[in-house]
């Protein structure tokens, strides 16, 4: 025993090494294994508050870029409604009634407080959480296409994982022909990602437009994510592999909407269903 | 003090800096390099865990930093062993004014690469991409010994 204290006293800077390597690395598998670590916390209080008086300040110098986001944003949203800009119109209740009475999908404007793009798991912090109406699961996109997913909420501040993290994709379609597969980020550079499942009979071409494909609970159908940039076989693959070019500038994110999908549960309900019939089988 | 100054510099500015997703800088860790030489070997560990899991807390990485300031602080004893050839070279509080220029460079260069090396490769976690990392790292090991220097001029003059 005393030679055990002893060992313990001579050795206490190794010992003491060992054991803060090993609650780190507790740490990171913990994380790894399951995203929805409690220690995700950029959503916490006061680093949340800290980021965000630090982003307005930063935000100052982004107002010129930031108005002319959002003056080529009504424009878009102008012509789709194909109104001018002087005459206000009264909402075509056709248009609502063909959706039930009410939109499948609402959106909450939301500022983003802190992102990262250098990283493998990069992620996005909003201002709006909780009380603003913010839940898990909502997707998170801006005017350029999609830009991410929430994963935590606090009462005002909420996190998500950003499009470019290698632990998340998106399920993504050809816009043209409607052949979908998943769009992955390999963490490489955060411009460009990966389609795969796309498979060699599939025509495609260099510019085609690649957007989400609805059969997630989490974006609406149609969205932008991004171009082919190039497209190559590879041998003993039945898998294209396609280079994407994605139409986000995630260094230059300010200003997101967060997409709340109202019929979200009974959707989830009912695939439950499907997926709970196999295991009886 | 200092302690909350360079993390709140790391998190909010260089955090932010990143030359095509590619070159990023962590400064925070000079203030393990500048930690007096005196102060017992545990302490400086417990230091340099609280300051990883401090930065780890700003960025959604648990353990990652923690784990590779917590090896920084371990060697940091070694490395002063091993480039001090006369004891006349050792201050107690390292620094460019007061340990001379050469002896600080090479031991704020070691510590900072052992640092990211071991931080870019746990980031990555597998040695696909192998020399893709090892570029990061030694690139961004540069830039890091760059602005540390910098700041010996700028900011700790006293």
């Amino acid at each position: 025993m005393r030679n055990l204290f002893r060992f313990i006293l001579q050795n206490h800077v190794f010992l003491l090494f060992l054991l803060l390597e090993i609650v780190s690395f507790i740490f990171i598998f913990n994380f790894n294994r399951y995203q929805k670590s409690s220690f995700l916390n950029t959503s916490g209080r006061i680093t949340g508050m800290i980021y965000e008086s630090y982003s307005k300040v930063e935000d100052f110098f982004r107002l010129p870029a930031a108005n002319r986001q959002l003056a080529e944003e009504n424009a878009r949203l102008r012509m789709l409604l194909g109104v001018s800009s002087t005459t206000p119109t009264l909402p075509d209740s056709l248009l609502l009634r063909r959706t039930g009475g009410e939109n499948q999908y609402r959106y909450i404007a939301a500022h983003v407080i802190s992102t990262t793009v250098s990283r493998q798991q990069n992620f996005i912090t909003l201002d709006k959480g909780l009380n603003d109406g913010i839940r898990p699961d909502m997707g998170i996109v801006t005017v350029g296409g999609v830009a991410g997913i929430i994963t935590h909420v606090s009462p005002s501040f909420s996190t998500g994982l950003s499009l470019l993290n290698t632990r998340w994709n998106v399920s993504a379609k050809l816009a043209r022909n409607n052949y979908f597969g998943s769009l992955v980020w390999d963490g490489t550079d955060y411009r460009r990602a990966l389609l795969n499942e796309i498979p060699f009979h599939v025509e495609l071409a260099v510019g085609d437009t690649i957007v989400t494909s609805g059969y997630s609970t989490f974006f609406p159908e149609g969205i932008l994510l991004g171009t082919v940039e190039s497209f190559e076989k590879e041998g003993g693959d039945n898998f294209y592999n396609i280079r994407v070019r994605l139409s986000v500038d995630f260094k230059s994110l300010s200003w997101v909407e967060v997409i709340e999908n109202t019929r979200k549960s009974e959707i989830d309900n009912i695939t439950q269903l499907n997926s709970g019939n196999d295991k009886l089988d | 003090m200092m302690f909350v100054v360079l993390v709140l510099i790391q998190v909010l500015i260089f955090n932010q800096v990143h030359f095509g997703g590619f070159l990023n800088p962590f400064i925070y860790v000079l203030f393990i390099l500048l930690l007096p030489l005196s102060l017992p070997r545990y302490a400086v560990l417990l230091l340099s865990f609280l300051l990883g899991i401090t930065i780890d807390w700003f960025s959604n990485s648990p353990g990652l930093h923690a784990s590779a300031t917590v090896l920084m602080g371990f060697f940091r004893s070694p490395v002063v062993n091993l480039i001090s050839l006369k004891e006349s070279d050792q201050s107690d509080f390292p620094g460019l004014q007061q340990t001379g220029w050469r002896w600080f460079l090479t031991y704020a260069a070691i510590l900072v690469i052992i640092h990211h090396f071991f931080l870019f490769y746990i980031e990555v976690f597998s040695f696909e991409n192998f020399f893709r990392t090892l570029l990061r790292s030694i690139a961004s090991s540069m830039f890091t010994v760059g602005i540390i220097v910098l700041s010996q001029f700028i900011i700790f003059r006293e």
